[in-house]
């Protein structure tokens, strides 16, 4: 039987660097479950020969030609950004004190 | 952290089998990214090549470069690999600033490529198989810069700056399977490997491959087997080994580090580690555990790639010759032992030399200019060889002034420094510095005769027998010639005068 538990919950938090405290972990751990084994029934009506979809298009190959296309100014690239320092996307730490 | 007394390597070989994996990563010298039309180009301003789509911001779409396709089928044809008839990206998700969507399109289990080998020759001429497991297509990532820290280094930086004109250039990964059998010579084989990939993605025109400007970069996995045993080992995986020398010398050094942590009776942690070119060793770095769960899955922004058969046929019959056959057919055409070709190869020089055969001049001729002078000068100035401001077709002018008598060697290695010093073309240096062989018999006769007037002591012992001491003469001749003389020429003409024969 498919499903979550509250630890994977803990992990997949985790990793996706997200916050989560007790109480939503039981929450959102409850939820994805019913989720997933909802998402499961799918999985029990088809057959062996119904291949697995990543795409809702039957389109194959679809490509550009190897030819450049104007970028965004330094500007316009770092207007969004939350610091920046020397034409370059600031960022906080990245490893903490050993 | 313990420091790990390391064991010798003989001893380290006489109790373990080393097990290898290599994994190399391409940067393609497309034009524009991966997944959209920024343009590659090295030395751009910081943030200057970059859009919605290679910043991740929301709404942008990828769209697959046709090149990136087409370069992943050609070294994936010349691997002697299959190539899916169908096969997509997926995400591979991690947090890390150098990339801003959060996640690298890759390839996960369905690799571009699969089930290939390359035969690599080893020094001695011995061929060793090197089987491939996968080539699959991803991204490259942008460039930190670490902030705060000793020497730039991210331990004990207090921020980070990021560039992200790199982040989404092609890379092509090339991971062989498990390379055992090789023994003592593993290092070796690693490193004759990558440098037989190098000359392969240079020779398919996908990647100019230096790896010393991190366009080809390799990592190297390596455990122990208690020799007999089938079972692998621990392995660890020495990242970002940018030389074919670090690539040994990591290989190496890594053999004797586990074989030391077995003997001792520890147990090898699976980490990844940093190659320290000062010393040849490797340090720890991240410790590879289930926190490093990428949880890929398909990347649904893009369609699946299905290369055509026939495409992939046509793309086969565009192959050029392998390197290692090539190389082996200009050795016989040449004349040249297997250890002078390798010298030539590692030099850089096997394209130089044919292109100044090509221009005229004959290859004895052409490997003794690039393999003498323009090696030693070369490495003065710590360019590669093809960075010289010199010509193949320069250097074949220089040969043929050579054969024609115009020139002498001395003179002719006078006219390369100054092609090299950007005076002109090989004609032009001799017009402006008047380097011409003197052929003037007269004037030569009277440059002789100077020097025996002017060395009467040597010109006695010579008339007396001493035919070896001419050799002070005829410098003396070349000096007042200033060099542009037939030294050859000179000789005779001292011997001829002091009624003297040789031998």
């Amino acid at each position: 039987m498919p499903g979550i538990t509250r630890e994977e919950v803990a992990h997949l938090a985790r990793l996706a660097r997200l916050e989560l405290s007790g109480d939503e972990l039981d929450h959102f751990a409850g939820q994805l479950d019913d989720i997933i084994g909802a998402v499961a029934r799918v999985a029990e009506v088809a057959e062996q020969d119904v291949p697995p979809t990543s795409h809702p298009l039957p389109l194959t190959n679809v490509m550009r030609a190897d030819e450049v296309r104007p970028s965004l100014t330094p500007e316009q690239a770092l207007s969004g950004a939350p610091a920046q320092e020397q034409q370059r996307f600031k960022v906080p730490q990245i490893l903490g004190e050993d | 952290m313990t420091v790990t007394e390391l064991v010798s390597y003989e001893a380290a070989l006489a109790g373990y089998d080393p097990v290898m994996g290599l994994e190399v990563h391409v940067e393609l010298g497309t034009k524009t990214k991966m997944f959209c039309g920024c343009s590659t180009e090295l030395g751009a301003e910081p943030n200057s090549q970059t859009c919605p789509t290679c910043l991740g911001l929301p709404g942008s779409l990828p769209v697959v470069n046709a090149i990136g396709i087409e370069s992943a089928i050609k070294i994936g044809l010349a691997l002697n690999c299959e190539i899916a008839e169908w096969c997509r990206f997926a995400r591979k998700n991690y947090f890390y600033p150098d990339m801003p969507k959060n996640f690298q399109t890759s390839q996960y289990d369905e690799p571009i490529a699969f089930n290939g080998h390359l035969d690599v020759q080893l020094e001695d001429g011995e061929i060793f198989r090197v089987e491939i497991e996968r080539a699959h297509m991803e991204e490259d990532t942008g460039k930190s810069t670490h902030v705060g820290g000793a020497t730039g280094r991210i331990h004990g930086a207090s921020h980070s700056l990021l560039d992200y004109n790199r982040a989404g250039i092609p890379l092509i990964e090339i991971v062989t399977k498990p390379i055992t059998g090789a023994g003592e010579r593993a290092p070796e084989v690693a490193k004759a490997y990558v440098a037989e990939l190098r000359e392969l993605i240079k020779a398919l025109g996908v990647s100019e491959a230096r790896m010393e400007m991190g366009q080809m970069r390799c990592d190297v996995n390596l455990s122990l087997m208690p020799k007999g045993s089938t079972t692998f080992g621990t392995r660890s995986e020495t990242k970002n080994v940018n030389s074919l020398r670090s690539v040994e010398r990591a290989a190496r050094f890594e053999i004797q580090r586990h074989a030391a942590v077995l003997e001792s009776g520890g147990t090898i942690v699976q980490e990844t580690r940093h190659f320290h070119e000062e010393d040849g060793s490797t340090t720890a770095g991240r410790i590879k555990d289930n926190a490093e769960d990428y949880r890929y899955f398909p990347e649904p922004d893009l369609v699946p790639v299905a290369p055509a058969r026939e495409w992939v046929e046509e793309l086969r019959t565009t192959l050029p010759e392998l390197p290692r056959l090539r190389r082996n057919r200009l050795r016989e055409e040449w004349g040249v032992s297997e250890h002078d070709m390798q010298s030539i190869l590692n030099a850089g020089a096997v394209e130089l030399i044919v292109a100044t055969i090509g221009a005229g001049a004959p290859s004895d001729q052409a490997r003794k200019w690039w393999m003498g002078e323009l090696a030693r000068n070369a490495n003065e100035s710590g360019r590669a060889l093809d960075e010289l401001p010199i010509t193949p077709e320069q250097v074949a002018r220089v040969a043929a002034l050579v054969a024609s008598g115009d020139l002498n060697d001395k003179l002719a290695r006078q006219v390369i420094e100054g092609v090299l010093a950007g005076e002109g073309d090989p004609d032009t240096v001799v017009d402006k510095r008047g380097l011409k062989v003197v052929s003037d018999e007269g004037a030569l006769g009277t440059a002789v005769d100077e020097a025996i007037a002017g060395n009467a002591g040597i010109a006695d012992k010579i008339r007396g027998g001493k035919v070896a001491a001419v050799g002070a003469l005829v410098g003396a001749v070349m000096k007042a010639t200033r060099g542009q003389a037939d030294a050859a020429r000179v000789k005779e003409l001292i011997l001829e005068k002091l009624g003297v024969s040789e031998g």
